[in-house]
């Protein structure tokens, strides 16, 4: 499990969700490190009020803030602003296109305090900053296995090399379900109950089959056949039939399996000749949203079966 | 288990076809073996996954084994890799 880093100069690059960020002033900060997704609007400190100041923060400067600072003389903001910056602040990004004064921009180039701004009205875009402070610290790692949207609900296969997960996956998607990854899946927590897996980059929707070697699902099935990314609701361990093992036989009792500390329903399908992995598979799908929508099937026969041997009649 | 450091020499670094010759040694083993490069850690046994690192030449990688004969394991991943896949 690892966490990853984002740096002020990450915020500048962004294309996808689009900051629409411009430096200013104070470059050679631009390497500092943005440790937290929490920001803060530094109004009460500009009044003189420096109690609980969160200056290891993003400092954002939405239009209260650059109104007030047009209400003083230059001798007023430099006692101002030796205090604001004798913090060390990480960065100050100013909306609404505002820009602030020659005096603040100098403060800055002399602190390394990168100073930034977006035409972004300001609770949208500390909204989009926040969400791409998350999702850049949300924990990632990868795993072996097999990543298939079936029936609406990703299904990961994991087992052995050769067990048949890839053989599954190509059967399923013949059937009408979708390919997210094969073989090595990225997974990455979204929040404490979500995990969200793709495939890497470069071998995104290509699959190994033993005696064909590799294929693209994509160019082969189309593109309804995949897709790039699903939330992990469903895990599905494949193995060889081993005859002292007992398997479940009542799906009464609900298993689970940890990935990034979130608990996913687990199911263990033994994998042996004559065995229909791919219809289990589907099978184990549909059962999962059902017991979404509240019911058991397991349950409810045994609920069935209890009440008969009470009352004689079901 | 056992991990050894090797660094990857080869000219066109891991393409299909040394990602092949790898996994075929791999799969002469009953142990696990991964190949970690970075924080990204690969099935030894599985092309993709050995694809999909992209081992570009001069790539630190460090080849771990965990299981049955996982010494000898490593030591011939190790040898092909240093061998530039010539073995």
């Amino acid at each position: 499990m690892m966490k990853k880093k984002i740096f002020i100069r990450d915020l500048l690059e962004v294309s996808e969700t689009d900051l629409r960020l411009k430096l200013l002033a104070g470059e050679t900060g631009i390497d500092k490190e943005i440790p937290e997704a929490e920001i803060n609007r530094p109004g009460l400190s500009l009044t003189g009020f420096f109690d609980f100041f969160a200056f290891d923060r993003i400092q954002i400067f939405g239009k209260g803030e650059t109104a007030y600072l047009k209400n003083f003389s230059d001798q007023k903001l430099t006692e101002i602003f030796d205090k604001f910056f004798s913090y060390n602040i990480l960065c100050c990004i100013f909306t609404h296109s505002d820009h602030p004064s020659r005096l603040f921009l100098d403060y800055a180039n002399k602190k390394g305090v990168p100073i930034l701004f977006t035409d972004h009205p300001t609770t949208r875009f500390v909204s989009m900053l926040t969400h791409l402070i998350y999702q850049a610290h949300a924990p990632t790692t990868t795993i072996h296995g097999t990543l298939v949207d079936v029936f609406g609900i990703g299904v990961l296969l994991l087992g052995k090399s050769g067990v048949g997960k890839s053989e599954t996956a190509l059967e399923l998607v013949e059937r009408g379900h979708r390919l997210v990854a094969d073989d090595l899946v990225e997974i990455k927590k979204n929040d404490d109950l979500l995990i969200m897996g793709s495939g890497s980059n470069l071998i995104r929707h290509h699959i190994e089959i033993r005696g064909l070697g590799i294929l693209n699902i994509r160019d082969i099935y189309g593109i309804r056949s995949v897709r790039n990314r699903k939330r992990i609701e469903l895990i599905a361990s494949l193995e060889d039939w081993d005859e002292t093992k007992t398997y479940d036989r009542l799906g009464i009792d609900e298993r689970t399996y940890s990935i990034l500390e979130v608990e996913v329903p687990h199911i263990i399908v033994p994998v042996r000749p004559g065995r229909n992995i791919p219809v289990i598979v589907e099978t184990a799908a549909l059962n999962l949203r059902l017991k979404k929508m509240g019911v058991n099937s397991a349950k409810e026969l045994d609920q069935k079966l209890q009440d008969w041997m009470k009352t004689g009649n079901v | 288990m056992c991990e050894k450091e090797v660094t990857v020499t080869s000219d066109a670094g891991v393409h299909a076809r040394p990602a092949m010759m790898l996994v075929k040694e791999a799969m002469k083993f009953p142990c696990e073996i991964f190949l970690v490069k970075d924080d990204t850690e690969a099935n030894g046994k599985s092309i993709m996954s050995v694809l999909a690192l992209a081992i570009t030449p001069g790539t630190k990688l460090v080849i771990r084994a965990e299981g049955e004969r996982e010494e000898e394991a490593v030591d011939r991943i190790v040898g092909l890799i240093a061998s530039d896949f010539q073995q």
